[in-house]
């Protein structure tokens, strides 16, 4: 079977693994951005609380993706939820805390000085500057950071196919088990095409999300 | 956990064995891509490189947005099972932080120290070995840091093609849902990363001093 006929064959289990796939990142990065957007809010306000934080969201990305797994299962086997969503939910936050929480962190502390002294000027509380001067500001580096986040997160989750969460790994994980390339094949692309639109489409969001006056050669004039 | 440490202790053997295995995959690839990225950054550096640039990133950058295990997963494809195919995977995988980082190391090197390289009658080659090398060095580092950090974690997933590693314990494991297996796999992993993470940064401070 060609791998056109193979996709046309299981076209709706491949909708649906697509599904699965995009449903437990989408999850997992939600989680992420409400956990590790304040998390570098606050070490931006605190620089010496910075050094420890990201030295530890470093130390979690350093573990590779399966032994965070192996070092999972047999913890959360004791409450009953050793495979599936949950564990894979679990890694897939935890490495997504690194790239938010230090491209929130930068992103705040790049926001020009003279911007929060204007708005402090104008009678802005410190409420209003951060909503209506500091994150519009910083939005686009926040908005890089989940892409960066978004796109390993798609990798990590087809690794956790193998632990049971299902989505488009479970294709590669059968085509290989069963030494069926053209299954193999399907899953690959399918991750692979899955990573670079989800990629392309947070680029376009950024750009969007970039206020006008910053867009190409606004800036430090 | 004592099941654990008694499995830990009567698999020593194979343990080392799968750990050897993994890094010699791992480092295979490094030894391939650090001279080809490295390579590669510094072409892309020159003035005359242009336009091409551009495109030479963006196209790495698109081969980074691919998850590893598609990677592997297509080297299958091409090449068949076995060390090879992992080890081209790999390679492939680790040429982007390289050759990222060693174009922004010598991108960042002065102007000015350049040119007083140039004023003193030094060569092109002995510019670059004598002055742009040695200032870019701590950024090139911190790109094959990356790029070994990133190939570990991708080695222990060369197992499902065939090639061996650490993964075996965890994968294994997995299947037969015993957690011991995991925890022989998953442990020495993480710490074979975490260990060489720390090396290359500790190396990376070591030659930031000396430039």
């Amino acid at each position: 079977m060609g791998l056109m006929e193979f996709l046309h064959e299981y076209d709706t289990s491949l909708l649906l693994a697509v599904g699965q796939h995009l449903r437990l990142v989408g999850i997992a990065l939600a989680i992420a951005l409400i956990t590790a957007a304040p998390l570098g809010a606050w070490i931006a306000r605190r620089p010496q609380a910075s050094g420890p934080v990201l030295l530890a969201a470093n130390l979690i990305q350093t573990v590779p993706s399966i032994a965070l797994f192996g070092l999972m299962i047999p913890v959360l086997a004791l409450v009953n939820r050793g495979i599936g969503a949950v564990p894979a939910t679990i890694a897939l936050v935890l490495y997504a805390q690194l790239p938010i929480i230090r491209n929130t962190y930068v992103a705040l502390r790049s926001v020009p000085a003279d911007a929060l002294d204007a708005a402090r000027g104008l009678g802005m509380t410190e409420r209003q500057m951060l909503i209506h001067v500091a994150l519009p500001l910083a939005a686009p580096g926040i908005i890089a950071g989940i892409r960066v986040a978004a796109t390993m997160s798609i990798g990590v989750a087809a690794v956790a196919a193998y632990i049971g969460a299902g989505g488009l790994g479970l294709f590669i994980a059968r085509g290989i088990a069963t030494t069926w390339d053209t299954m193999t094949l399907a899953g690959a692309i399918g991750v692979a095409a899955l990573a670079l639109a989800v990629e392309l489409i947070l680029e376009i969001a950024e750009r969007r999300l970039t206020p006008r006056g910053l867009r190409s050669s606004g800036r430090r004039g | 956990m004592n099941e654990a440490l008694t499995y830990l202790g009567e698999n020593l053997g194979a343990i080392g064995a799968r750990l050897a295995e993994h890094i010699a995959i791992v480092g295979a690839a490094m030894i391939a891509a650090v001279p080809v990225g490295a390579g590669i950054g510094l072409m892309l550096a020159r003035e005359s490189a242009g336009r091409v640039r551009g495109i030479i990133f963006y196209l790495l950058g698109l081969g980074q947005t691919i998850p590893s295990l598609a990677i592997l997963a297509l080297a299958v494809g091409v090449i068949g099972i076995g060390p090879l195919p992992a080890i081209i995977a790999l390679f492939l995988y680790a040429l982007l932080p390289i050759a990222r980082n060693t174009y922004a190391g010598i991108r960042g090197v002065p102007a000015a120290t350049v040119d007083a390289a140039r004023g003193l009658g030094m060569t092109d080659r002995q510019i670059l070995r004598q002055v742009e090398l040695p200032l870019a060095a701590p950024m090139i580092i911190g790109g094959i840091r990356t790029a070994t950090v990133v190939a570990i974690s991708a080695g222990a997933l060369a197992y499902l093609i065939g090639a061996g590693g650490l993964g075996d314990f965890i994968f294994t494991g997995i299947a037969l849902f015993k957690p011991e297996a995991m925890l022989a796999g998953a442990i020495p992993t993480a710490l074979l990363a975490l260990a060489a993470d720390r090396c290359l940064a500790i190396l990376e401070r070591k030659v930031s001093q000396v430039a």
